[in-house]
């Protein structure tokens, strides 16, 4: 089967119906894309397929035939991608196992809506990240669109050296992921 | 019900390895973690004699002053190899953007003899347990940088002063860097663990701040190599399937059946109750293996259900055999029958799964004379032991090698059944690396599940509204009797009763109460139970504080005032409780119909608090709009870092409040995510993270603001419906998070 992937074309000996996540993982060596639950509702394995972001595990790989395939591998040659700056400004990766998916469901949702309203990320942001951060996900994306809503983590911290009460009331805002 | 035999085998090795690992530590020089190893090999020795930049285990320096910290804990996303880089290098007195981090690995630390002590990394314990010492290993070897610029220059090491890895002589106006003199450095003793003076936290300059992470490069473009994604020479794949009934076997499979299909190598059957199925790919082995017809011997756990348990539990709250008072303060029982107002009600918490991301993985490859693991583990000392004691191979021909984790939350600690597994695939196929990967289905059915518990809870006011007597009883599962009888201690689990404490310093209660008493309840069950991240603080820190809740609703109390009032012998919960009810404007105006919610806990070592606010809609539609977590962690190593564990947790709570894993016919229910709903984005509220730390203790972070997550949501729905959610997830009672 051939496959456009990344800008490169590949012969794979591969049966029709392996999901194109694992002729991804398996066949091109790209591991980058990840497998989570095989039915397409976590999201760790996004790719782009034309352009618009498909859940890999579940579309066989002969669906992919004549497409342009894009994995995080290629999403930019050196993590240069608006999207990967905003998510290494912010640190949001914590285990990062999730994060591929994230970032390619985020590359896909601003290539078409490049200023997203908070409701639009709900809607468009639907993986799973088991780690929880989504707050700076949501920031990040706000952050590669320009929308002036990207500040991340919301701290205050106190005081060094300020004892249990007095720490409470000099505990201030520092904002800053 | 009786927990099968198997993990007696997991204890017998892990307790014999760690009793063979104490026995080396005594050995001598092991104490301190930055001594050079007593003892040893030679041909380390002789990398210490030939131009060896290592100025002690942790501290490696090369000449281009890039200052290598090596680190032994694991990281699983916490942030926990960043942190202990900053307090080594805020010691070491090195230029932070020229540090690298070097995990190592269990044969290494063994053939050390521990040099880089504990690898395990759970309970909050990757920096707490560890900061100690690796502080005192940077300090150490900026010592030694010090005295050998002062050797080379012949002055006295007083005179010299170190910013950033640059060593000055301000005298003589010479300088210098550490990777000029790393090299002199590791030729000299190290110094008297007694003459090391560690800053005061306060004046840090690195340690403290909310430093960049120095793992997330390679997280954002695909080229983490995750155990999963491990590519080896030769490699097999395997799929695995055990049987679904806990306790059950395989009676017997049809290898035929599958035995044309393209790529597949063969059937292997794991242990009594595993069937595995290895080809060239893993796809082909799992669609290989969905296609094996299996037949099970599925055993007396099938009679078990959701209900059964439900009513097993019960049968606890109540009951006078098999039960214990940990903390039986005046006499709770007397004083509520003889109070002015009785308030009682029933908890319950289902079992719930950790559902990493990245599914249960191991590969494993063993010759002749070498064993060898590739694993996302929490612990590599123990993948190690379980390697070696899988494979017969003794520890010195075995080695481990463990990836950064796609998620752990206790699920890949203590247990290691993983690595038994891979290695008795491996073992079929000699010299030949096999990489096993679970299903989600697998991964969901045969975890070691977050145990089922009840609370029943008593409370007695006197005219005035104050509380005379409280009376709890947890009853439930015991994580102990599990995966660890040795350490019930009498018959007594008081870990169950985590967060109930009277102990101050871990998990202390925060209430001073006239008449109180806590008692567990201990009811087994068939299924496999485990640490999932916060533990039994998560259900224990629910019970009492939604009815603390209750309580001060029947007092005609404030939630936040009733609390105050118990709290005068607990200042730093009462601390980190006023923190978060500032930041959480408690007791200020809400917009129509958003209600707060308030609740405290301790776990981990650290006091946490944690305020909510919340609207329900007519439909049960819970939108949680902000939440504020506080926490007094004691120090607070990167702030940034405590915020994304802070905000983790808060998901991870709401993961408790919308799931369960429900039984039936004896196995479980939820097997991938469209039944098993972790949070996802457009659940998770505004989260603020307030730090309070005292400088006097080192607590946890990654653990416990789950426990106060849940409670202060929960009441936050009590005040706005003006019902109390006694039993999760709540979707029994109508309502779900939006």
């Amino acid at each position: 089967m051939r496959l456009n992937v990344n800008g490169q074309a590949y012969e794979a000996e591969v049966e029709p119906e392996m999901p194109l996540l694992w002729a991804l993982r398996e066949f091109i060596g790209l591991t980058g894309t990840k497998y989570g639950c095989g039915i397409a509702q976590c999201g760790a394995c996004t790719v782009h397929l034309d352009g618009e972001a498909v859940r890999s595990c579940s579309m066989p790989v002969s669906a992919a035939a004549g497409k342009r395939v894009v994995t995080i591998e290629g999403l930019s040659r050196d993590s240069s991608h608006p999207v990967q700056k905003a998510w290494l400004e912010l640190d949001v990766p914590q285990c990062g196992y999730c994060q591929s998916g994230q970032i390619m469901a985020a590359a896909a949702l601003l290539a078409k809506n490049p200023r997203p309203t908070d409701k639009d990320i709900d809607e468009a942001m639907t993986n799973i990240c088991r780690c929880g951060t989504y707050q700076r996900i949501r920031a990040a994306v706000h952050l590669a669109a320009g929308t002036g809503k990207g500040g991340g983590s919301i701290i205050h911290m106190a005081a060094a050296g300020a004892g249990v009460d007095s720490a409470v009331a000099a505990a201030d805002q520092t904002s800053k992921a | 019900m009786k927990k099968t035999q198997r993990n007696n085998t997991t204890n017998q090795s892990r307790r014999k390895f760690i009793v063979g690992s104490a026995a080396a530590a005594a050995g001598g020089g092991l104490a301190l973690g930055f001594n050079l190893p007593f003892g040893v090999e030679p041909a380390a020795a002789q990398g210490v004699a030939a131009g060896n930049t290592e100025v002690n285990a942790w501290v490696v320096v090369k000449p281009d002053d890039t200052c290598v910290i090596r680190i032994a804990r694991a990281e699983m996303g916490q942030g926990t190899h960043t942190g202990l880089a900053q307090l080594v290098c805020e010691e070491l007195e090195c230029d932070w953007k020229k540090v690298e981090i070097q995990p190592i690995t269990p044969g290494q630390n063994l053939a050390r003899k521990r040099v880089w002590r504990d690898m395990a990394t759970g309970g909050s314990r990757g920096i707490r347990g560890s900061q100690d010492y690796v502080r005192q290993g940077g300090a150490a070897a900026r010592m030694m940088l010090l005295q050998a610029a002062a050797n080379e220059w012949k002055v006295p090491v007083g005179e010299l002063t170190v910013a950033n890895g640059v060593i000055t002589h301000a005298a003589s106006g010479r300088s210098t860097s550490y990777g000029k003199v790393s090299a002199a450095a590791a030729r000299l003793t190290p110094p008297d663990v007694k003459s090391i003076k560690l800053k005061d936290p306060r004046q840090w300059k690195v340690a403290g701040k909310p430093m960049k992470r120095l793992d997330t490069a390679p997280k954002v473009n695909g080229s983490q190599v995750y155990s999963i994604d491990l590519k080896l020479p030769e490699m097999l794949h395997a799929a695995i399937k055990a049987c679904p009934v806990y306790g059950g076997t395989v009676k017997s499979y049809d290898e035929s059946k599958i035995a044309a299909r393209t790529g597949v190598g063969g059937v292997v059957q794991v242990d009594d109750k595993t069937v595995a199925v290895v080809a060239n790919t893993w796809w082909r082995a799992k669609a290989a293996l969905d296609a094996l017809p299996i037949v099970w011997d599925e055993g007396p756990g099938s009679k078990q259900s959701s209900a059964t348990i439900a009513a097993h539990l019960r049968e606890g709250l109540t009951s006078a055999s098999n039960v214990f008072a940990d903390i039986n303060d005046g006499n709770a029982p007397q004083a509520i029958a003889g109070a002015a107002k009785k308030v009682e009600a029933v908890y319950s918490t289902p079992f719930l799964s950790h559902a990493c991301m990245e599914p249960m993985n191991c590969t494993v490859r063993i010759t002749a004379n070498k064993a060898e693991v590739w694993m996302p583990s929490q612990n590599a000392e123990a993948s190690l032991a379980a390697l070696s004691s899988a494979s017969g191979l003794p520890l010195a021909q075995c080695e481990a090698y463990n990836h950064g984790l796609g998620g752990g939350f206790g699920r890949r600690g203590g247990t290691q059944d993983f690595v038994r597994q891979a290695v008795a695939i491996a073992q079929r196929y000699p010299g030949r690396p096999v990489k096993m990967v679970w299903s989600r289905e697998e991964d969901q059915a045969h975890d070691f599940f977050r145990p089922i518990s009840q609370c029943k809870l008593s409370a007695g006011l006197d005219p005035s509204g104050n509380l005379v007597g409280l009376h709890l009883r947890v009853s439930g599962q015991s994580i102990n009797a599990w995966l660890a009888p040795h350490n019930i201690k009498d018959g007594k689990d008081v870990r169950q009763l985590q967060g109930f404490w009277k102990a101050p310093g871990d998990a202390q209660i925060g209430y001073t109460v006239p008449n109180l008493m806590t008692e567990y309840a201990m009811r087994n069950t068939h299924v496999p139970v485990g640490p999932w991240r916060g533990v039994n603080t998560n259900q224990n820190g629910l019970y009492l504080e939604c009815f603390m809740d209750e309580v001060a609703r029947a007092a005609g109390k404030d939630p936040l005032e009733f609390r105050r009032a118990l709290m005068k012998n607990h200042p730093k919960h009462l601390g980190v409780l006023n923190a978060a009810a500032e930041k959480g404007n408690w007791g200020k105006p809400l917009p129509a119909g958003v209600h707060r919610g308030i609740a405290q806990f301790m776990g981990y070592g650290s006091y946490v608090a944690a305020v909510a606010e919340v609207s329900v809609s007519g439909k049960g539609e819970v939108k949680v709009h902000r939440m504020v977590l506080a926490t007094n962690c004691g120090h607070a190593v990167n702030p940034a870092t405590i915020a994304a564990q802070v905000e983790g947790s808060v998901a991870y709570g709401f993961d408790s409040l919308q799931n369960e894993m429900t039984i039936r016919n004896g196995r479980m229910v939820e097997l991938n995510f469209d039944t098993y709903r972790p949070a996802r984005l457009f659940q998770m509220p505004k989260v603020e993270t307030v730090i309070v730390p005292t400088y006097d203790f080192w607590g946890g972070v990654g653990e416990p603001t789950i426990c106060v997550t849940a409670p202060a949501v929960l009441n936050a729905i009590h005040a706005a419906t003006g019902k109390p959610v006694r039993t999760l997830p709540i979707k029994h009672h109508g309502l779900t998070l939006v």
